[in-house]
C-alpha cells in the first residue's frame, strides 16, 4: 500500500557522549570556532527580545532621549503594561485570542483523535477512501478565494468559528496520531471488543489514556497555531470588536498606528511613550508562547520523530 | 453476529464523520468552488447563477498584464533566491550542530534556534521593523560609528534579501530537526572505518554523512518544489503597505489583492487555480524524478 513515509529512523536524535568522545577528531581551535559562531545565532535570536523587554520598562526621558529602543531600562517602570491592560482594544483581543486557543484547540483535537482512531482500526468501511482523501489534502489546496466563499456560503464571515472550524483537522496530525494509535498492543482493544464495549468506549477509555503523550504533543501545536492565527481572521472578520491579538498587532507594530492611553492615564501624568506600549503589547503577545515553549521542545521529538515513521 | 459486527464497523464511520465532513467541506468543496474560474462570478448572482464566460478569465495569463507579469517575476525571483540561500541553511546548521564535541551545548542551540519557528508572521515582521528600522537600535549604532543611514525597512530595493533573511531567522533552526534525525541514524562504524583507512574529515563528510541524510534532502525538496510559487503570503501581505506593490507583489497577494479585495474574482480565482495545479503537477513530477534515481521521494512505490 502506499503511504506517506518519513525517512526518519525511528529513534530521537541524540547521541551518546562515549561515540562522540571517538569521533571527537576536531581540534580544540575548531571546537571553539564551532561554538563562536552558534553564538552568534543564538544571539541573533535572543538579542532582538531583551530590547523588546528592555524597552518596554523604560521610561518616557529615557526613550525620548534614546530615540526609540533602549538596550537596558535605567529606571524600568511597568506603566506600559498598566496602559494596555485597562480595558482597551489590547485586552479584548487577548480575550478573543484566549477563547479561540482553548475552544479551538479543544475541537480540532476532538476531531483529529476520532478521525486517527476511526482510521487506526481495520474494520472501518471506506477506509481506504478516506485516508487517500486525507493524505490528498496535503498535496493541494483549494485556493483562497474558493475557501473564502465557502467560509461565507456557510455563513460564518464575521463569527469567530471561522478561525476554527475550517482548520480544525490538519491531516498531517491526524496521520501522526493514527500511526501512535495503530503502535498501541492490539489486544487490549481485542479484550475489550470481545467483552462488548463498543468503539467509542474503546476509544475513550482504552486508547486515549494510553495516548497522552502525543495528544499533548499534537495539542500544543494546534494552541500555537491558533494563538498566532492572522489571515484567516483578515479575511473572514470585518467586525474590529471581533479582531485577535496578532491582528492588533499588526495595526500597532506595523501598520504603526497611534495607540490613545486614553482613561487608564491620569489627567496631568504623561502617557508612556509609544515605543514601551508597542513593546509591551508585543511582549504580552508572547508570553503564552514562551510558556508552552519547554513543553512543546519535550514533546515534538518525542511524540513527531517517532509517530511519523509508520505510514 | 452478522448484522452486530456490521453496525460496530458503522459506529466507526460515525467516529470518522467530524473529520471527514471537514474535509469535505473545506478542502473538497471548495475545489468545486474553482469552477467561477470560468464564469463571470457575480456575488449577488452567486456561483450556479453566474454566466459561464469560457477561458476568458485566464486570458490574464497570456496576454500580458503587467500587473500579473510582475507578480510573476517577483515569485520566481524569490523562489530562486529562497531555493539558492534558504534551502541550504539548515543542513549546514545541522551540520555544524552535529559535529559539536559538548552535547550540552548542542541542547542549548538547539533550544535558542527552534524558537522563531513558533511565533507569527506579525511578531517577526514587527521585530523586524523595529530593530533595523527607523528609531532602532541598528540605525543608533550607525550614527554612533558615523556610518551611513540603513536603508533596510521600507526599501523596495531591499525588500527581497530582507524576505530570505526573515525566513532564514524563523525557519532555519526548526528545518535543522530532520536533519540531525537522519544525521543520528548514521551507522557510526562507517566513520571508524574510514578513520581507519585514513580518511580526513572532508572526506568523511562527502563519503559518509552527506549520502546518509540524502533521502531527507530530496524529500525535503521535492516537497519545497511544491510550494514552488508560494513565497511567504502573510510575511509579504504585512509588508507590502511599506514598500509597495512593484517589489512586493507575488502571485499570492496578486490573488488576494485583486480577488478578494478588488472583487475580480473569476480572474483571480483563475489565477490561484492554475498557480495551485502547476504546485501539484511539480510535486508529482518531483516524485517521479526521484523515483527514476532510485531514492523514495514521499511516498514508496507500491511493489517495493
Amino acid at each position: 500500500m502506499t503511504g506517506m513515509t518519513l525517512p526518519v529512523q525511528d529513534r530521537i536524535p541524540r547521541s551518546s557522549p562515549k561515540r562522540r568522545l571517538r569521533r571527537g577528531r576536531s581540534s580544540p581551535a575548531a571546537e571553539a570556532l564551532k561554538i563562536v559562531a552558534l553564538s552568534v545565532c543564538c544571539l541573533a535570536v535572543i538579542g532582538p527580545f531583551l530590547m523588546v523587554i528592555s524597552t518596554s520598562l523604560a521610561d518616557p526621558l529615557q526613550i525620548d532621549t534614546g530615540g526609540g529602543m533602549v538596550i537596558w531600562p535605567e529606571r524600568p517602570t511597568l506603566e506600559a503594561y498598566r496602559v494596555i491592560f485597562a480595558g482597551g482594544q489590547v485586552t479584548r483581543a487577548l480575550a478573543v485570542t484566549g477563547f479561540v486557543t482553548v475552544v479551538g484547540t479543544a475541537v480540532a483535537l476532538t476531531v483529529t483523535a476520532m478521525l486517527a482512531y476511526a482510521l487506526s482500526r481495520q474494520k472501518l468501511p471506506f477506509k481506504r477512501i478516506i485516508l487517500m482523501g486525507a493524505l490528498m489534502t496535503m498535496l493541494f489546496s483549494a485556493g483562497m478565494i474558493p475557501v473564502y466563499l465557502t467560509v461565507k456560503g456557510f455563513g460564518l464571515l464575521d463569527s469567530l468559528w471561522s478561525l476554527i472550524i475550517p482548520v480544525s483537522v490538519s491531516a498531517f496530525n491526524c496521520i501522526v496520531m493514527r500511526a501512535f494509535f495503530q503502535n498501541l498492543p492490539a489486544e487490549l482493544s481485542e479484550a475489550a471488543a470481545i467483552d462488548g464495549a463498543s468503539e467509542m468506549r474503546i476509544f475513550l477509555t482504552i486508547v486515549l489514556p494510553l495516548s497522552k503523550p502525543i495528544l499533548a504533543a499534537i495539542g500544543l501545536f494546534y494552541a500555537v497555531g491558533f494563538w498566532n492565527t492572522f489571515f484567516s481572521a483578515l479575511l473572514y472578520l470585518n467586525d474590529q470588536e471581533k479582531w485577535p491579538i496578532q491582528l492588533v498587532l499588526r495595526q500597532y507594530l506595523i501598520n504603526n498606528a497611534a495607540i490613545s492611553a486614553g482613561d487608564a492615564v491620569a489627567a496631568g501624568d504623561l502617557p508612556p511613550p509609544q515605543p514601551a506600549l508597542q513593546m509591551a503589547i508585543l511582549i504580552v503577545s508572547l508570553v503564552p508562547i514562551a510558556c508552552v515553549y519547554p513543553l512543546l521542545q519535550k514533546h515534538f521529538t518525542k511524540g513527531f520523530l517517532t509517530g511519523a515513521v509508520k505510514g | 453476529m452478522r448484522r452486530r459486527r456490521a453496525r460496530r464497523d458503522w459506529s466507526l464511520l460515525a467516529i470518522a464523520l467530524p473529520g471527514v465532513a471537514v474535509f469535505l467541506c473545506f478542502h473538497y468543496l471548495p475545489l468545486l468552488g474553482n469552477v467561477i474560474a470560468f464564469k463571470d462570478y457575480q456575488p449577488f448572482l452567486g456561483i450556479l447563477d453566474s454566466e459561464w464566460v469560457g477561458l476568458d478569465n485566464f486570458s490574464v495569463l497570456w496576454e500580458g498584464n503587467p500587473a500579473f507579469l510582475n507578480a510573476l517575476r517577483n515569485t520566481i525571483v524569490i523562489t530562486l533566491l529562497q531555493l539558492a540561500f534558504t534551502f541550504p541553511v539548515p543542513i549546514m546548521l545541522a551540520l555544524l550542530m552535529n559535529s559539536l564535541a559538548s552535547q550540552r551545548f548542542k541542547r542549548i542551540v538547539q533550544s535558542v534556534l527552534y524558537l522563531p519557528h513558533f511565533l507569527s508572521w506579525v511578531v517577526v515582521v514587527a521585530l523586524f521593523q523595529h530593530i533595523l528600522g527607523y528609531g532602532g537600535p541598528l540605525e543608533s549604532l550607525m550614527a554612533a560609528l558615523g556610518g551611513p543611514e540603513p536603508e533596510i525597512i521600507g526599501n523596495p530595493d531591499f525588500f527581497k534579501p530582507l524576505l530570505i533573511i526573515q525566513d532564514i531567522w524563523k525557519s532555519a533552526g526548526w528545518g535543522t530537526i530532520l536533519f540531525l534525525a537522519a544525521l543520528s541514524g548514521i551507522d557510526q562504524s562507517l566513520y571508524e572505518a574510514a578513520e581507519v583507512d585514513g580518511a580526513s574529515r572532508m572526506r568523511q563528510l562527502w563519503h559518509i554523512t552527506l549520502p546518509g541524510i540524502r533521502p531527507v534532502i530530496i524529500l525535503i525538496l521535492i516537497l519545497r518544489i511544491g510550494d514552488i510559487l508560494s513565497v511567504g503570503f502573510e510575511q509579504i501581505i504585512l509588508q507590502q503597505p511599506a514598500v509597495g506593490l512593484a517589489a512586493s507583489e507575488v502571485l499570492d497577494t496578486y490573488v488576494y489583492n485583486n480577488g478578494i479585495i478588488g472583487g475580480q474574482w473569476g480572474v483571480s480565482t483563475a489565477v490561484g487555480l492554475v498557480k495551485g495545479a502547476i504546485g501539484v503537477a511539480l510535486v508529482l513530477l518531483a516524485n517521479k524524478v526521484a523515483h527514476m534515481f532510485g531514492e523514495d521521494g514521499i511516498y514508496r512505490g507500491a511493489n517495493k
